[in-house]
């Protein structure tokens, strides 16, 4: 007997049941691009009107009913700068430690498991322990320095995750490889797994850092100031930043209807921040790549 | 356990005594005891899951690696107990190069995979690199399909080609010992039969380990064959006697297909 390949009424329940699966998977897609689309548009449409080139290069005027945003946008810079001097660094060593040093038992999975919870602690929570660390135990006060290194504390366990996929991600085969031929632990690590796992671990960090350049309540009580029309001169300075002054212009200012289209354009210029950040890190990664392209 | 051969104290280069490895609360092998001779070829054999990868792995304390693994007894090569505390893990990996049952290359040029054993130990010149990656590379019967693309990425190679640029690569630190851990099970007949070509060529100027599902590869290129199985060396001998009459049944029904 030959069996036909064609559509037919036998299989037609099977055939119903995938039709209404896919258009189910299909609307949730598009629901959620649909208010991300939205969210955008109303973004980038209200922005768009406040952006010009004042508003970018000068200080805030008039109870910050008009001037520019520069305070924020260099405070913003200056505070992920140091964000990223300290957490990826540290981040990327802690990673290597446990992925390569560390032996398996119940202490590593212990503290990889922390990692992972500090992971999901509330940001206010990081601002409050930033307040008592760095503000007041190391006395750097509120400045640009704490706030910086409370964003580090924040972004730790999103760096060491990721770096830690990244030496995952580099075959055992290359260690062995390497092991074999009389390679230290070290140069194998060196030479033959962070050549090919730091794309990985960049990537990881600069997304990292770009969650971390939005964030308002651990900077708030470590170094964001309400409105300083001038740009921090050391590390000990307060400064202004982009997602504080978006919060204050959007819910404590008392002129609203003056504020809102300034509040609108400090949001889109972050979100174009953050933007840059991660294609910065696509593009980095690219790059990375194809030097050691297999 | 049986083994049969008494190999002369001056060919020995390699005397496991009372030899034990454990994974956790697993017992991999069982007091394994035998000799391998220097300048020959040694086939491990047995079915899988027998201990053979573990045994080879052994001799050059690959299994530090895996963080349960224990073993007891001693293996001496060249009089000196590897398992001795103060012994230098690099420079013992030098003496013991080991090829493995996939081809690792590593995602770097041909020449500078053949150069990796060599730049990371001391330094040496460019000329001298250049000329040690050429013997290396002639010696694993490469140099000729690979002469003109040195500086080419090495995964660009064939399977077969990998695995020989492999052998290169563990030639190159000048080796006393190499183990072969089933070199053959991931590349094409024809590549095989050029490997195993190249392992006759090795005798000459390094000792052998290789372990082998393959009975008839044990058969083409091994002077000995241990018989393993559940971690017991139930015979070890030389591979014609092994072959056409071995002492022990479990070991006849094995080479004859009967189980494994």
């Amino acid at each position: 007997m030959k069996v036909s390949v064609k559509k037919s009424r036998k299989n037609l329940k099977s055939q119903l049941a995938q039709f209404t699966g896919f258009l189910f998977l299909r609307l949730a897609v598009y629901s959620v691009l649909f208010i991300l689309l939205y969210f955008f548009y109303d973004i980038g449409h209200q922005g768009y009107r406040a952006i010009s080139w004042e508003f970018i290069s000068q200080v805030p005027k008039r109870g910050m009913t008009e001037g520019g945003i520069l305070p924020a946008i260099v405070g913003t810079f200056l505070v992920t700068l140091i964000t990223a001097l300290f957490a990826v660094p540290l981040g990327m060593a802690a990673a290597i430690y446990l992925n390569e040093y560390a032996r398996a038992g119940r202490l590593t999975r212990l503290i990889r498991l922390s990692i992972r919870n500090l992971a999901g602690v509330p940001s206010i929570v990081y601002g409050l322990f930033g307040v008592i660390l760095f503000v007041n135990l190391l006395k750097f006060g509120t400045s640009v320095l704490s706030a910086g290194l409370t964003l580090g504390l924040l972004t730790l366990p999103w760096t060491i995750t990721a770096s830690e996929e990244a030496l995952k991600s580099v075959p055992d085969s290359y260690r062995e490889g390497a092991l074999a031929l009389g390679a230290t632990r070290w140069q194998m690590i060196r030479t033959n797994v962070l050549p090919y796992s730091i794309p990985g671990m960049l990537t990881g960090a600069v997304l990292g850092l770009a969650r971390a350049a939005g964030e308002t309540a651990p900077i708030m009580f470590t170094g964001a100031a309400f409105y300083l029309p001038f740009l921090p001169r050391s590390l000990k300075d307060q400064f202004m930043a982009l997602p504080y002054h978006l919060y204050i212009m959007a819910t404590q200012h008392h002129a609203i209807d003056k504020a809102r289209p300034l509040a609108y354009g400090t949001a889109l210029v972050l979100i174009v921040f953050v933007v840059l950040f991660n294609l910065g890190a696509i593009l980095l990664r690219a790059r990375l790549r194809k030097r050691w392209r297999h | 356990m049986e083994s049969n051969i008494i190999i002369p104290a001056g060919e020995i280069k390699i005397a496991v005594e009372g030899l034990n490895l454990y994974y956790g609360h697993k017992q991999v092998l069982k007091n394994i005891n035998l000799s391998i001779p220097e300048k020959k070829v040694t086939a491990i054999i047995g079915p899988s899951g027998c201990g053979k990868s573990s045994f080879v792995r052994i001799l050059n304390r690959m299994n530090d690696l895996i963080p349960e693994a224990r073993v007891e007894g001693r293996v001496l090569i060249d009089g000196e107990n590897i398992y001795d505390k103060d012994v230098d893990l690099v420079a013992l990996r030098k003496k013991v190069g080991m090829v493995f049952q996939k081809p690792n290359p590593f995602p770097k040029s041909i020449f500078d995979n053949i150069a990796y054993g060599l730049k990371i130990g001391n330094h040496r010149s460019r000329a001298e690199l250049e000329q040690i990656v050429e013997r290396s590379l002639r010696q694993a019967a490469l140099w000729d399909e690979v002469k003109d693309r040195l500086h080419q990425n090495a995964m660009k190679l064939s399977g077969g080609q990998q695995q020989r640029l492999c052998i290169a690569r563990a030639l190159a630190v000048e080796p006393e010992i190499i183990l072969f851990d089933e070199p053959c099970s991931a590349i094409d007949p024809i590549a095989t039969a050029r490997v195993e070509e190249l392992i006759h060529e090795l005798k000459k100027d390094y000792t052998v380990v290789i372990v082998t599902h393959n009975m008839q590869q044990a058969a083409r290129v091994s002077d000995y064959t241990a018989f393993l199985w559940l971690g017991e060396l139930v015979e070890y001998d030389r591979t014609e006697k092994i072959f056409t009459n071995p002492a022990n049944k479990m070991t006849e029904d094995y080479i004859t297909g009967r189980f494994g």
